[in-house]
């Protein structure tokens, strides 16, 4: 079984690591948190799953310099890629521990599909079907009811970059093109657009967990968002200024996104802030050809330019 | 005073200090005639320009943006207006996913002997403004009944009151 050669191999590689980011079982068998193995006894706690959520990478920037283990899906290995790519992180610093990915599931979706959830006793997936134990009986639902939109389109779903590749690669196929939200918003008109980001951003509270939460947000305590010199935005919640701040996150990580929706995993408001994220990485895709944290070598298209552009007519 | 007849809309223009400025100049020393609703902003390079910038204008209550500087191959930093191209272009294709219509943002090269050029492009932009009337403004709904309303105004196009009421 894969997770006992993973524990195997990290407890292998754990002497000449500071530490290793992993997952373990949440509050309930319903849910996974991070965790910092340090001691072999810790290793023992590690699941791997469609629980296994969060994008661990976000951690690897603040322990620069550290020798650090990390395991990743095929989602987490694109931030450690577009990591790598931009010199926040040292290769030789990384221990990179590649799973293969069946897709992981939404908190958020599932506790709205399925009753009492917190009084889960275990949670398994079964072919496409997710099957939760809650008081002793069994609770079905369809996978894709439940996932985040990342898995609908997931094109990667085995790590890109390892240097223990662990268990047997994973050959899901993306189940759509493009996410339900994604296309209900691109069949909306700007007017509609105008209404439906006021009264989404009337809801943002400026938390800015959004930020927090993504791999490659790393200016943090120099972030244009709180900054008083230059006065970019001010602390009020208007619609106006939360939009303003998810225009500059989203400005910011042109180029470098590479879509792993933590953004809005960690959204407390349940705001769709990846939307913009998206079209961004789209105008990106269809103007320069780029997809952020694919290619370790690729030139960040906002940092470089070609004398003739082959997609911008003028 | 308006030069055009009609309400006079916000435009900002980010000149570039070594051409498109120039040209601007030009134009006014050779007296070209040209509608008073731009407010230009000059700026080192169009380079300089951060996107920000812009979306910044357009939050604010500006009813267009307009950006020009010198043209691809004659930056007076070699290469300024090359990255000012990408960047511009990405942000063409996000406005419309933030509700902004992206009529209300044109880039465009002048250089500083195109006193002509620039007299066009400004009056085409401002009539194209005129044309789109008043933005929609973002004015701070926070109950249900609120952003119906404001759903409402934006369906209903520039005559509404939601579009660019002087209180905004």
């Amino acid at each position: 079984m894969s997770l006992d050669q993973l524990r195997q191999c990290i407890k292998d590689a754990l002497p000449d690591l500071d530490c290793v980011i992993g997952w373990e079982q949440g509050h309930s068998p319903a849910t996974a948190t991070p965790l910092f193995m340090y001691e072999k006894q810790d290793v023992d706690r590690l699941v791997f799953g469609p629980l296994s959520v969060h994008n661990l990478a976000t951690y690897l920037p603040g322990l620069k310099g550290k020798k650090v283990g990390i395991v990743v899906k095929g989602c987490d290995s694109r931030a450690v890629v577009q990591l790598l790519r931009e010199n926040l992180i040292s290769r030789e610093d990384v221990t990179i521990f590649g799973m293969g990915c069946n897709g992981v599931i939404s908190h958020k979706r599932l506790n709205r599909t399925v009753d009492n959830l917190d009084r889960a006793s275990s949670l398994r997936m079964d072919g496409d079907d997710v099957v939760v134990t809650i008081d002793e009986t069994e609770q079905r639902v369809a996978f894709a009811e439940v996932c985040p939109d990342k898995c609908l389109t997931c094109t990667h779903p085995n790590a890109m970059i390892s240097d223990h590749f662990i268990g047997e690669k994973s050959d899901r196929a993306p189940i759509c093109e493009t996410p339900p939200a994604l296309e209900r918003f691109q069949a909306m008109s700007i007017e509609d657009r105008h209404a439906f980001w006021e009264e989404q951003m009337s809801s943002c509270v400026r938390c800015y967990a959004c930020r927090n939460a993504c791999p490659m947000c790393v200016c943090r305590d120099q972030c244009v968002a709180q900054s008083r010199d230059p006065h970019w935005m001010s602390q009020e919640t208007s619609p106006r200024e939360n939009l303003m701040f998810q225009l500059a996150h989203t400005l910011h990580l042109a180029g470098r996104c590479v879509e792993c929706g933590e953004c809005e995993r960690a959204c407390p408001m349940e705001l769709p802030i990846l939307l913009l994220r998206q079209t961004a990485a789209a105008g990106i895709r269809n103007l320069f050809g780029h997809e952020a944290g694919v290619d370790p070598e690729a030139q960040i298209p906002l940092l470089t330019f070609a004398v003739q552009e082959a997609n911008i007519k003028e | 005073m308006s030069a055009v007849p009609g309400r006079e809309l916000r435009i900002i223009g980010f000149l570039c200090n070594w051409c498109s400025y120039g040209g601007a100049d030009t134009a006014g020393v050779s007296r070209f005639e040209q509608p008073t609703d731009l407010r230009v902003v000059r700026v080192p390079c169009s380079g300089r320009i951060d996107p920000l910038f812009i979306v910044r204008a357009f939050l604010n209550g500006a009813d267009g943006v307009l950006v020009s500087g010198c043209h691809p191959g004659d930056c007076h930093y070699s290469e300024g207006n090359y990255h000012a191209r990408r960047r511009l272009e990405l942000l063409k294709h996000l406005l419309p996913a933030a509700g902004i219509d992206p009529a209300r943002f044109h880039y465009t090269w002048v250089s500083a002997s195109e006193g002509a050029k620039w007299q066009q492009t400004v009056t085409d932009f401002t009539n194209r403004i005129h044309e789109l009337g008043p933005a929609p403004a973002f004015c701070g709904a926070s109950t249900p009944e609120d952003w119906a309303a404001v759903a409402l105004g934006a369906a209903n196009g520039p005559g509404c009151s939601d579009h660019g009421g002087d209180g905004k």
